[in-house]
């Protein structure tokens, strides 16, 4: 039998590496680890599809995050998706003509909110509606325009190249 | 043929019977948890046994399963040219499954035996039955502290083995394979939720619960010979194995 001071000792390192251990992963391996809740501020948009945008998402100013989508409702009167955005207190001066899109992080990766300033000189306030907000390119869309498109015009004729995807 | 039929209707009264001695022994124990929390002692002591002497085996197989997780994702994931995903592969299947499930297997064989055999052997050298005599309670006095031991150590070693086996991963998927780092784990980062942190830690949690209890149960009704010590061990093993399978699918399917 050992002593109990090398037990509790043992234990102790044990428990420490234990809880150390969650403290990484919560901390370490997710995207709440700094907390937005206390300094931060609300922006909201209405957008008519938001595409695959969840709650959580990443709102990005010239790809930094800044801030995320906290909670996704549909509004019943403008038919609309209302996305409610927190953003850090850092980033408080955002000119209030800043229009936010919903890109594609990558080929197959996960939809955010991108803003793109604007030149008044007025910032967001809290709780404020951005006023210009673009729809989530939705890939079907972009394919049956593609196809309608290539049928309206008859063959020989040049066709106006479709905007590609890639332009967004 | 007859026979044969009442051979199975009697072993599935035997396995009633242990289901039902089972639940019985539970309620005991919760009966007594909170006279047993107010002595720590002992507890420290069962945490040490069954966690810090499980660290050895578990932080090795946490390593070798983060391991070939990164050697299995990389290789499945450049088929669809997305290295940079292996991070949140890895990390979503450890947290929500491989975690537990493995963590709570290696518990079984390691520290659920070692009760096992631990009360069995009391049994067996007429221990429990002196303490009776000398008027200890042997549940206060043995059985529940190496419970709630167990109890208590499987959730800090479901997440020492998690975080030992996301560094095993990147040791393959981004030391030996050139996976970026910043894109393991930024992608883990931005996949993961705290609801698939709590995932792991609650069916850790229960299945410290449930190993710890199989393997205090199986010792302390153990058939007080050698052969029953040794049929106790092998029963807390397979059968920890068997309920720690069937209680991940109930809990998985009850929190996805």
């Amino acid at each position: 039998m050992r002593s109990t001071r090398t037990i509790d000792i043992s234990t102790g390192l044990f428990v420490l590496l234990g809880f150390a251990a969650i403290l990484f992963m919560v901390t370490q391996i997710t995207n709440s680890g700094y907390s937005m809740k206390s300094d931060s501020y609300r922006l909201k948009a209405s957008f008519e599809n938001i595409g695959g945008l969840k709650s959580g998402a990443p709102v990005s100013l010239a790809g930094v995050t800044i801030g995320r989508v906290e909670d996704i409702q549909y509004d019943m009167g403008l038919y609309k998706a209302i996305v409610t955005m927190r953003i850090n207190d850092k980033y408080r001066a955002i000119p209030n003509d800043s229009d936010a899109s919903i890109y594609t992080a990558g080929l197959l990766g996960g939809q955010y909110i991108g803003l793109t300033p604007g030149s008044s000189d007025v910032p967001y306030k809290d709780g404020e509606q951005v006023i210009m907000a673009n729809d989530a390119i939705v890939l079907e869309h972009l394919i049956s325009k593609y196809l309608f498109n290539s049928a309206a015009t008859p063959p020989g004729e040049s066709t106006p190249a479709p905007a590609p995807a890639a332009q967004e | 043929m007859t026979i044969v039929l009442r051979e199975l209707v009697q072993s599935f009264l035997t396995f009633l019977e242990r289901v039902g001695l089972l639940v019985r022994f539970a309620l005991r124990l919760a009966a007594i948890l909170p006279s047993g929390l107010l002595r720590p002692k002992p507890i420290i002591e069962q945490v040490y046994n069954t966690g810090a002497m499980s660290l050895v085996i578990i932080m090795t197989c946490g390593l070798f399963i983060g391991m070939v997780l990164g050697l299995q994702g990389y290789d499945l994931l450049t088929r669809f040219g997305s290295e940079e995903y292996l991070g949140t592969a890895t990390a979503i299947s450890l947290l929500r499954e491989l975690g537990p499930v493995v963590t709570a297997l290696l518990f079984a064989g390691r520290a659920g035996t070692a009760l096992a055999a631990e009360l069995g052997l009391m049994r067996a050298t007429d221990q429990i039955a002196a303490m009776e005599i000398m008027a200890v309670d042997p549940m206060r006095r043995v059985v529940l502290p190496r419970f709630l031991g167990g109890v208590i150590a499987m959730p800090l070693l479901v997440s020492i083995f998690i975080v030992v086996a996301l560094f095993g991963a990147q040791l393959v998927g981004v030391e030996f394979f050139g996976v970026d780092a910043g894109s393991y784990w930024s992608q883990m980062r931005s996949a993961v939720e705290l609801s698939d942190i709590r995932e792991g830690l609650v069916k850790g949690l229960v299945f410290g619960v449930a190993c710890s209890l199989i393997a205090v149960y199986e010792g302390y009704n153990a058939q007080p010979t050698a052969e029953g010590v040794g049929r106790a061990t092998t029963r807390t093993v397979v059968i920890s194995a068997v309920v720690t399978l069937i209680l991940d699918y109930i809990l998985t399917a009850l929190m996805l």
